[in-house]
């Protein structure tokens, strides 16, 4: 074995191992301590969010009844037990900005990226570690500052600014739509320290991920190992790789929006305020000539690139892992990976679909409708490959291969009906809809969960040395799978009889107030409600796996996967350095399930030797 | 039989006296830092020079992403200024431009030509020609700076203030954040001109002479467009 190995050149000491509490758990600057952060990050964030959506479910199927735990969480927001029109659309904002950033961009990249991209590759930290620890903070910092917006309306007496009657925090929605967004106060209680809050989050969160974006790109140009040539990296890293790409490209312009949107706010410029505008009982004359188009353009050319940011990891790792339990090679890799770059590319050319109702022309329309019913070529390509995948192996059913199986249920039962909302035509009636809100849910959210689970199933021996309990696990996944759909498949329904989204009810049975035509979508959205309900305590089984595995799991070996990428070559949990100063080297590519003439099913990538065959 | 981080480095062959291009200043032997293989020590690999290769990749793709803030930028620049595309009103008013700004201009284009003149005495290791440039483009950068300071008070003295008219709004938001991208490139040639006054410019250092030089061309660039953009394409 000596000719597999060479020193690791470089700086020996780069790298100490940290000794104190502080430098070793919190100012990290190991990868792997930084990715569990960050995870740990994305695992509260998660059940905040969820947290926020049952409430909004609790609203949106018993509309106006009485709750008294609501009095006790919100005293003034929720004064008779009822959820107002403010509350809710405040819970909407958190509940869809803390979902988008800090779960889905955080877990997939920043948690499992910072953690494997490294060992995947074969190097012993990211490029810039300081840099990776500097990221993950600042995004903690990001969070702190988004949940103090939730709370802007206790904070604001103390700020010398006057508190608005009920609401608690921005009600714009994660998109945080121009005028009424750039309005402050004026425009809606929460909308003024709410907003600056708000954005102000984003700003932080757009620096760090841009310094995340840039480690990444650097770690896997630079630092993979002897032999890892691009077509044997494990089609993870690629899927890493190109959401670094996306991260990098795109936040710097939703940076640049925030910093257009703040600057309406506190220096009276108006990018985003045309004039002549009647808000709230008030004539806005300090502002005019402002485009609130403009808003969107900016925000939806970060925002579409975005999507990706969430789905792509848990593409790469759903390939990861089909390979893996199915025994067989990723079928068609290069297709897989130029699928990831076609789609990470066309990400950027179609964020013109968000804004079919903005009144743009209908040639732009159209051409954006093209470019986006295009991007189902590279997505069916990934669809048929992991279908290719799976024929014909010897497929073992555990955890961590249910949930990648479920990405894909998910990503075509989500992925199709954008090809529904992606014609100008049929997106014009179902705009702001029930309808989206499935389809993105099923896609960008659900899927891209499922991705995390995935991946926390798989990795979880790796990352904490102990086996999750299968159990558990499966009863998990069962229960998730079965919830979700019963959640979001209604919700198509509901977008085709009209149902609008973002309002806080549609009817309420008891008063008869609302909308009337809605009145029979009511059984529906209650079934969705308690179908949410179960679904969110179903997770508790996760917490609960988690905890448990975590104190008293089977003690994983050191591949308890019959894996063959190199996270699987190195002890459970992986030392300081990954590779005990032994840079590894590597023969092969990534998915060499049952090669013939091997002596086993599976021939790790660092193995020489006569049964040698190349990685493309 | 592997051999192990801690043992690899000290041992390495012709790592120890003639090994690497050892300039009188001293400071890291472990050579120039080159990309050109014939550049490197004996016994050297392409692994060696990864180290500084990653800085100078990690600033090519950092000024993509600043490259992607300033060009959303203009396209809000341009969507503002043209009424027909942000169907607005006709409330373009072009602010006269400070005439300072001639003065900065071609002080930060100055600034760039002796950075340069910098760089290249570093890589024929003229110590005190290297000395002196990199101490004048960092003064000029810093005069630069104060220059912008002043055409922001010309402003101020006509009664032309970020809220005044879209024009001024995007003057003063494209200078400040290139002002406060050039204080870094400002704070990281402060950083290397004291290292070289200090005598101390070894293998490290050069790569960040190298990533220096890079950053603050582009910054010189991007000011040559930004200035461009607000007077000439009004």
């Amino acid at each position: 074995m000596a000719d597999a190995v060479h020193p690791v050149h470089g700086e020996v000491h780069r790298h100490p191992a940290p000794t104190g509490f502080i430098r070793k758990y919190v100012f990290s600057t190991d990868h792997k301590v930084i990715g569990i952060q960050y995870w740990c990050l994305a695992l509260f964030s998660v059940f905040v969010g969820m947290g926020l959506s049952l409430l909004m479910r609790l609203q949106l199927g018993w509309p106006g009844q009485e709750w008294g735990f609501l009095k006790t969480i919100f005293p003034n927001a929720a004064e008779n037990g009822t959820i107002s029109g403010e509350l809710y659309l405040s819970m909407l904002t958190m509940h869809g900005t803390i979902m988008v950033f800090f779960v889905l961009t955080t877990a997939p990249q920043g948690g499992f990226g910072n953690y494997f991209l490294p060992i995947q590759i074969g190097a012993d930290d990211m490029a810039f570690p300081v840099l990776n620890m500097m990221s993950f903070w600042i995004t903690f910092l990001a969070l702190a500052v988004l949940i103090s917006a939730f709370f802007a309306d206790s904070l604001a007496p103390w700020l010398g600014m006057t508190a608005a009657s009920n609401v608690i925090g921005p009600i714009g929605g994660w998109t945080g739509y121009a005028p009424l967004s750039a309005l402050g106060e004026k425009a809606g209680p929460g909308q003024g320290l709410g907003v600056m809050l708000w954005v102000t989050s984003i700003a932080l969160f757009c620096l760090a991920s841009l310094l995340g974006a840039l480690n990444f790109i650097t770690t896997m140009l630079n630092m993979r190992a002897r032999g890892m040539s691009l077509m044997r990296l494990p089609l993870t890293c690629w899927a890493w790789f190109t959401t670094a790409v996306l991260a990098l490209l795109s936040f710097p312009v939703l940076l640049a929006a925030g910093i257009l949107l703040l600057l309406d706010h506190l220096a009276g410029t108006s990018f985003f305020i045309p004039g002549g505008e009647y808000v709230s009982g008030k004539l806005v004359t300090e502002h005019a000539g402002g485009s609130p188009i403009l808003w969107q353009h900016l925000f939806w050319f970060f925002g579409h690139p975005e999507v990706y940011i969430a789905i792509l990891p848990g593409m790469g790792l759903t390939s990861h892992i089909l390979s893996t339990f199915s025994r067989k090679p990723v079928f068609g890799y290069r297709a897989m990976v130029y699928a990831i770059f076609a789609i990470g590319l066309l990400g950027f050319f179609v964020w013109g679909h968000h804004m079919f109702i903005s009144g743009m022309s209908p040639y732009s329309a159209i051409a954006f409708s093209l470019i986006t019913l295009t991007i189902g070529v590279p997505s069916a390509i990934k669809t048929f490959n992991w279908l290719g995948t799976l024929w014909g192996g010897q497929i073992r059913f555990t955890t961590p291969m249910l949930f990648a199986i479920g990405f894909v249920s998910l990503f075509v039962s989500g992925g199709i009906t954008g090809l529904f909302l992606g014609q100008t035509s049929i997106d014009i009636p179902l705009h702001d809809t029930y309808f989206v809100v499935g389809h993105f849910h099923l896609i960008m959210g659900v899927a891209a969960i499922f991705g995390m689970f995935a991946g926390t199933y798989f990795w979880f021996p790796k990352m904490f040395g102990k086996m999750m309990n299968e159990g558990m696990g499966k009863l998990h996944f069962f229960l998730t799978f079965a919830g979700v759909n019963a959640i979001f498949i209604p919700m198509h329904i509901m977008g085709m009889a009209g149902q609008t989204r973002r309002y806080s009810f549609h009817w309420n049975p008891n008063t008869g107030e609302g909308l009337h035509y809605l009145s029979n979508m009511t059984p529906l959205t209650r079934f969705v409600s308690i179908a949410a309900f179960v679904t969110i305590t179903s997770q508790l089984i996760f917490l609960v796996n988690l905890v448990w595995s975590w104190a008293k799991g089977r003690k994983a070996s050191e591949n308890p996967w019959e894996a063959t990428s190199l996270e699987w070559t190195i002890p459970s949990p992986p030392p300081h350095d990954n590779f005990a100063g032994i840079a590894p080297e590597v023969y092969r590519g990534p998915y060499e399930y049952s090669v013939p003439g091997a002596s086993k099913d599976y021939v790790m990538q660092n193995e020489p030797g006569a049964a040698e065959v190349h990685g493309d | 039989m592997a051999n192990t981080l801690t043992t690899d480095i000290g041992i390495k062959p012709g790592l120890g006296a003639g090994g690497g291009k050892r300039g009188p200043l001293g400071g890291d032997p472990r050579g120039p830092g080159s990309d050109d293989s014939k550049d490197w020590p004996p016994g050297w690999t392409s692994e060696d020079a990864a180290e500084p290769q990653k800085y100078r990749i990690g600033m090519w793709v950092a000024l993509a992403s600043i490259l992607m803030l300033f060009i959303s930028l203009t396209s809000a620049y341009i969507v503002r200024g043209v009424p027909a595309l942000g169907g607005g009103l006709e409330d373009w008013v072009p602010i006269d431009m400070p005439s300072v700004l001639w003065v900065n201009t071609a002080m930060l284009l100055a600034s760039s030509v002796s950075m340069e003149l910098a760089r290249r005495a570093l890589k024929r290791n003229e110590y005190a020609r290297f000395r002196t440039w990199i101490t004048l483009t960092t003064l000029l950068g810093i005069a630069f700076l104060a220059g912008q300071l002043m055409a922001w008070r010309q402003l101020a003295a006509q009664g032309v203030f970020i809220n005044s008219h879209p024009h001024s709004s995007f003057f003063y938001l494209l200078t400040s954040l290139h002002g406060l991208h050039l204080l870094g490139g400002v704070i990281a040639l402060t950083y290397v001109t004291l290292a070289a006054m200090r005598m101390r410019i070894g293998f490290k250092r050069r790569t960040a002479v190298n990533v220096t030089a890079l950053y603050w061309h582009f910054m010189d660039g991007l000011w040559i467009y930004l200035f461009g953009l607000l007077f000439f394409f009004r």
